[in-house]
């Protein structure tokens, strides 16, 4: 019997699949959001320390969450790809790298702008802040290293090594609260260091971001498996025309 | 809505947040769309993949 991956591993089957989910993922997400906002700005109280400071955490923490995970995502496509040789690896790497690099960005700006009022200052070189901005480069970095090298497949296989060494990252990112003396609060627990009133809207809002990102992913790897069949044909439709070259060359020396 | 005297700040992250990510989803629909017409130009040009299914993109 054929695994979920293994019956996703024909590209086709998975372009018919995601235009079907698409929408349901993007409506699903659309609604989350607004449900989110919602709550984050009329339905939960100001911090009795943070004040109204604290509705940066709403899409902060997703933001934190999203550069992480989808780092992951990209970690464990660079395995699917060097180890099983998935199809769709790469091509679900390549497609997460950007959005991953986006999400980072924001959570590093919507962080440093609710330092300011919080700690007195936009950014300090502590370990969770710092681990942060190398997860910001490690992504810029997967991004330029695949559009130098102009071979695709040397390119996807020397991206996923790179990804693959850069996840040690992840657990830095996560354990740095706990490891140095940062000036970041320790890390979100939903369950006991979030207030009631503010843990729906907060998990709202990070399921939200999620669905947004899973459907932002969804359209990358279509985006990209459609560029790569256009890439295809442009080599078919040259290939043929040299063919056709030759041919007529030989049959005139011929004569 | 009264977002107190750190309002800027709140807005200004809504705001940064709101641009990217809309930025990032009309990028993605402009991409699809691009590729969708090349992919149509080849094939009403007469180059067809040898693996296409009728009707699957």
């Amino acid at each position: 019997m054929q695994t979920l991956t293994q019956r996703l591993a024909n590209p086709a089957r998975f372009m018919e699949l995601s235009a079907r989910l698409l929408p349901w993922i993007s409506g699903a997400a659309g609604i989350l959001l607004v449900s989110g906002l919602y709550l984050a700005f009329f339905a939960s109280p100001a911090d009795y320390q943070q004040g109204e400071t604290v509705r940066i955490m709403y899409i902060h923490v997703p933001c934190a969450w999203l550069s992480m995970m989808v780092y992951g995502l990209i970690a464990l496509s660079s395995f699917g790809l060097l180890v099983f040789r998935h199809p769709l690896a790469d091509v679900s790497a390549k497609a997460a790298a950007p959005l991953g690099a986006a999400f980072t960005f924001l959570a590093l700006l919507t962080g440093s702008l609710w330092g300011k009022p919080m700690w007195g200052t936009y950014w300090v070189w502590d370990a969770r802040l710092t681990s942060v901005l190398i997860l910001f480069f490690l992504y810029l970095g997967l991004m330029a290293l695949r559009s130098a090298l102009e071979d695709e497949s040397a390119a996807a296989k020397l991206t996923a090594i790179l990804a693959l060494v850069g996840v040690t990252i992840l657990p830095i990112i996560k354990f740095s609260v706990d490891w140095w003396n940062t000036l970041h609060q320790p890390s979100t627990d939903f369950t006991s260091t979030v207030d009631p009133s503010m843990r729906l809207p907060l998990l709202v809002m990070a399921v939200a971001f999620t669905l947004l990102f899973f459907a932002m992913h969804l359209k990358a790897m279509r985006n990209e498996i459609l560029r790569r069949r256009v890439k295809a044909l442009r080599t078919q439709a040259v290939a043929g025309r040299d063919r056709l070259a030759a041919q007529a060359a030989n049959h005139g020396a011929a004569e | 809505m009264d977002l107190g005297p750190h309002a800027a700040f709140i807005w200004i992250s809504y705001a940064a947040v709101t641009v990217t990510i809309t930025g990032l989803i009309l990028w993605l629909i402009a991409d699809g769309r691009k590729q969708a017409a090349d992919l149509e130009a080849l094939e009403r040009q007469g180059v067809k993949r040898r693996s296409a299914a009728p009707g699957v993109r």
